[in-house]
């Protein structure tokens, strides 16, 4: 009845476990009493869990990536922790079976659960916005996509404390992660909490392409959208292309541990050598899709605050088209060593070289942006400052390993884990802190505090180079990636030199919060009123803030490249329009958290083989998905005098803001 | 969504991209006819024994291609362009996934077989 599930499962013997689920269910309970004592749950259920609207879906995905990075850091520090420790005969404080779920829970959260979300949650907010749409092209589909991340991320979560996680590394090589070597739940666990949050991301991005394939505000042809909605339709692309094959290779690996199948077996007949393949086919673009967003927002914030339009728009389109092109053409170089000989080597080596050549486009473009600009240092400036270096480094690194015959010296070492370190927070998480901090006033309608984002800035550049710095030592030094102890003296300093670091970018991820509640309590003197905080250039910015839930009272039509710029010069922005309109809008639904329930149940009773439980769940999420279709009743209209009243007070508000009356039209128009 | 041109695209049917009855019956006489070709290349003596993979290969593609034009209304047609692009695009993502891991995979196997099958005599 209960399939492997008893009670067993459950780790009592293992102190740190238990101690974390102890903190888990105090601060869990705190948080459910805190929304009882306020007597929230109605507002939660009705104004966020239930939402539709695009923004509040967008900021619910960057606050479960936030929630997420705090696991995920935890992991970290734990594994910095045992290998500052672990050193020449000393065993340290994590068992091997622990280290090894710690460091595969540590990968498989930070790309699906931080960075996956948080690039989806910013796309989310900013795309619709910026091409002057009033919502997504399917938002009951978006709010079920993200419900599936959550799925997915609480599966994770549980496996802590229910069974274990996969010990495989993140992306579960067979035979390692086939039922001989790996005979608990673990890998059960890393393929359904993948499988269910895999689809949410894929409807994600048929979603978004829709969106701006279709719904377009009037004049803007391809040419004249801003450069973050370039990079997020290719990103959209990319996740379309690559994510049925995760899918594909994941189900076939479930085929063999579930099925009895031998399709990555070393026995009949399987290859394991295909996984690694196919894994890559959809690693490598994924890279990608986390890092094209993150120019996107660069280039936004970085025209914005250096007073100038962005140099070389044409070069950055193609630039990332070249990019989604070339990311289908990489993938052996995470496989050089797997043996596939010289010529095959050599291509996937070269290929790499190159795609780092439109990388190497928009790096110029930034800095000639920046070039003879009136630059403000904001903190989301610093931000990108910090990514154009870091970023530099991590490319050049990366190109390095693209030479198969160094790649044969560095594989699996220290020196590739600092490079993707070096690629990955040096770009997405600087990149989404920056949209984050740029955005922030759009959905919440308050500036953040810059006082505390610039510590937090400084706190994660510090940090960062402090703990991937010596890693590339280590990595020439010899270390490989994953130990659990070792018996090298010399490695042990420069490990501690990394656990430093790691310190330091923990006191910036406690900056963020402490920035968060300082915020969230001057909301009053950060108020924007204006809805334009930054003088900023795009179409987003020419609604009020927080943005409206129908986004723009009127369709503008579009006749710039920089439209809320073109409109600030020419004195047409915030023109009252002479009369409003009914506006067609999505209705709230509870359908797409309750299907994404089941889906979590369904999947928690395929980890346990619990059979009448699966069979049942997936009866529900079918036919819970086919009653929704029956369901007329899914949009409704706003009528035009709402929309005037809110509109009127929006344009009583701006009458006080002296922020409209400071011409940015002063200033000479660089072309 | 929003109302005027930009969701129409999306929600209405195209009269001009979709077909009548005429080219439906085209396209279901010519999927019969491929569909009895196949049939009888390998039921009947008109094909030699050695042809008869190529020409079964030949034949799918053919009814898949009358299919896409016919029924899906891929073609070059202005309103159908979009699509047309996005199904090579597909197409042309798959090639290179399959003939990439095929290329891969082969050479894999040249260069470590060997080494495995002195392993395995050892």
């Amino acid at each position: 009845m209960l399939g492997r599930l008893g009670l067993d499962a459950i780790p009592y013997n293992e102190p740190i476990i238990m101690g974390t689920l102890l903190v888990v269910a105090v601060l869990g309970a705190a948080l459910l009493g805190v929304v009882t004592y306020y007597r929230k749950w109605a507002y939660l259920w009705r104004e966020w869990l239930t939402s539709v609207d695009h923004k509040r879906i967008g900021a619910m995905y960057i606050i479960l990536a936030l929630v997420m990075l705090l696991r995920g850091f935890a992991d970290a520090i734990m594994m910095r922790a045992q290998q500052a420790i672990a050193d020449s005969g000393h065993a340290g404080y994590l068992p091997p079976h622990h280290y090894d779920q710690i460091f595969t829970a540590h990968g498989v959260i930070m790309i699906f659960f931080v960075a996956t979300p948080l690039i989806l949650g910013l796309m989310n907010v900013v795309v619709p916005l910026q091409i002057g749409a009033r919502d997504v092209a399917f938002p009951f589909l978006n709010q079920l996509s993200f419900w599936l991340s959550v799925a997915g991320a609480v599966l994770v979560m549980m496996s802590m404390f229910v069974g274990d996680f996969a010990a495989t590394g993140w992306v579960a090589y067979p035979p390692l992660s086939e039922l001989g070597y790996s005979p608990t739940v673990g890998v059960d666990y890393y393929i359904w909490s993948l499988q269910v949050s895999g689809l949410g991301t894929l409807l994600t991005g048929i979603n978004l392409l829709v969106t701006i394939l279709r719904m377009r505000a009037p004049g803007m042809n391809l040419m004249k959208m801003p450069v973050f909605t370039w990079t997020a339709l290719i990103t959209n692309i990319l996740i379309i292309a690559v994510f049925p094959v995760l899918t594909a290779t994941l189900a076939l690996l479930s085929a063999d541990r579930y099925l009895g199948m031998h399709f990555f077996t070393n026995e009949g007949g399987g290859n394991a050598m295909m996984y690694i393949n196919l894994i890559w086919v959809w690693g490598h673009p994924e890279v990608y899709i986390l890092i094209l967003p993150c120019f996107g927002a660069f280039s936004e914030i970085i025209a914005t605050f250096s007073g100038k339009p962005l140099f070389g728009y044409k070069s950055m389109v193609y630039a990332t088209s070249a990019i989604g092109v070339l990311s289908f053409f990489v993938w052996l170089h995470h496989f050089f060593t797997m043996g596939s000989g010289a010529n095959v080597n050599a291509f996937f080596g070269i290929m790499t070289s190159i795609i780092s050549i439109p990388t190497g486009v928009k790096l110029f473009n930034w800095l000639f942006t920046m070039f003879r600009g009136r630059v403000r240092y904001h903190s989301a400036t610093l931000w990108t400052i910090g990514f154009m270096g870091c970023f530099a480094i991590g490319g050049m690194t990366g190109v390095l390993l693209a030479v198969p015959g160094a790649d044969f010296v560095l594989h699996n070492s220290l020196f590739l884990v600092a490079h993707f370190h070096n690629v990955i927070i040096g770009g997405v998480v600087f990149g989404s802190l920056a949209g984050i901090s740029f955005w922030f006033p759009k959905v919440f309608g308050f500036t953040l505090d810059e006082r505390w984002g610039k510590i937090a800035c400084w706190c994660w550049q510090i940090g960062f180079y402090l703990a991937f710095m010596p890693l590339y030592v280590l990595g020439f030094d010899g270390m490989t990636r994953r130990m659990n102890h070792y018996d090298n003296p010399d490695w042990h300093p420069w490990l501690v030199v990394a656990l430093c670091g790691a310190v330091v970018i923990g006191l910036g991820i406690l900056a963020m919060g402490v920035q968060l509640i300082v915020s969230i309590r001057h909301r009053g003197e950060n108020r924007d009123l204006s809805g334009d905080p930054w003088d900023a250039r795009s179409l987003e910015w020419s609604t009020s803030s927080p943005a409206p839930f129908y986004n723009f009272a009127v369709i503008p039509t579009i006749t710039s490249l920089e439209q809320h710029w073109e409109n600030k010069l020419t004195g047409r922005a915030y023109l009252k329009p002479e009369h409003y309109e009914p506006i067609h809008m999505p209705r709230n639904t509870g359908d797409g958290v309750l299907i994404a329930t089941w889906s979590f149940v369904l999947c928690f009773a395929l980890v346990w083989h619990i059979w009448p439980l699966a069979m049942l769940m997936l009866a529900a999420v079918i036919v819970h998905f086919i009653a929704r279709t029956y369901n007329r009743n899914t949009d409704y209209y706003v009528p035009a005098s709402e929309v005037a009243r809110i509109e009127n007070e929006r344009y009583a508000r701006l009458v006080r803001v002296t922020q409209v009356q400071r011409p940015s039209s002063s200033r000479p128009k660089a072309a | 969504m929003n109302s005027s041109s930009t969701h129409s695209v999306a929600g209405q049917p195209q009269a001009d991209g979709h077909g009548d009855m005429k080219s439906y019956f085209v396209g279901f006489a010519l999927s019969l006819a491929l569909t009895a070709a196949s049939f009888a290349t390998i039921m009947s003596d008109i094909v030699p024994h050695s042809w008869r993979l190529g020409s079964m290969v030949a034949l799918c593609v053919i009814q898949l291609l009358v299919q896409l034009a016919y029924f899906l209304h891929l073609g070059t047609g202005k309103s159908q362009a979009q699509n047309t692009a996005i199904f090579a695009c597909t197409g042309l993502l798959i090639v290179i996934v399959v003939a990439g891991s095929l290329w891969v995979m082969h050479n894999a196997n040249i260069n470590m077989m060997p080494t495995q099958a002195i392993s395995q005599n050892e």
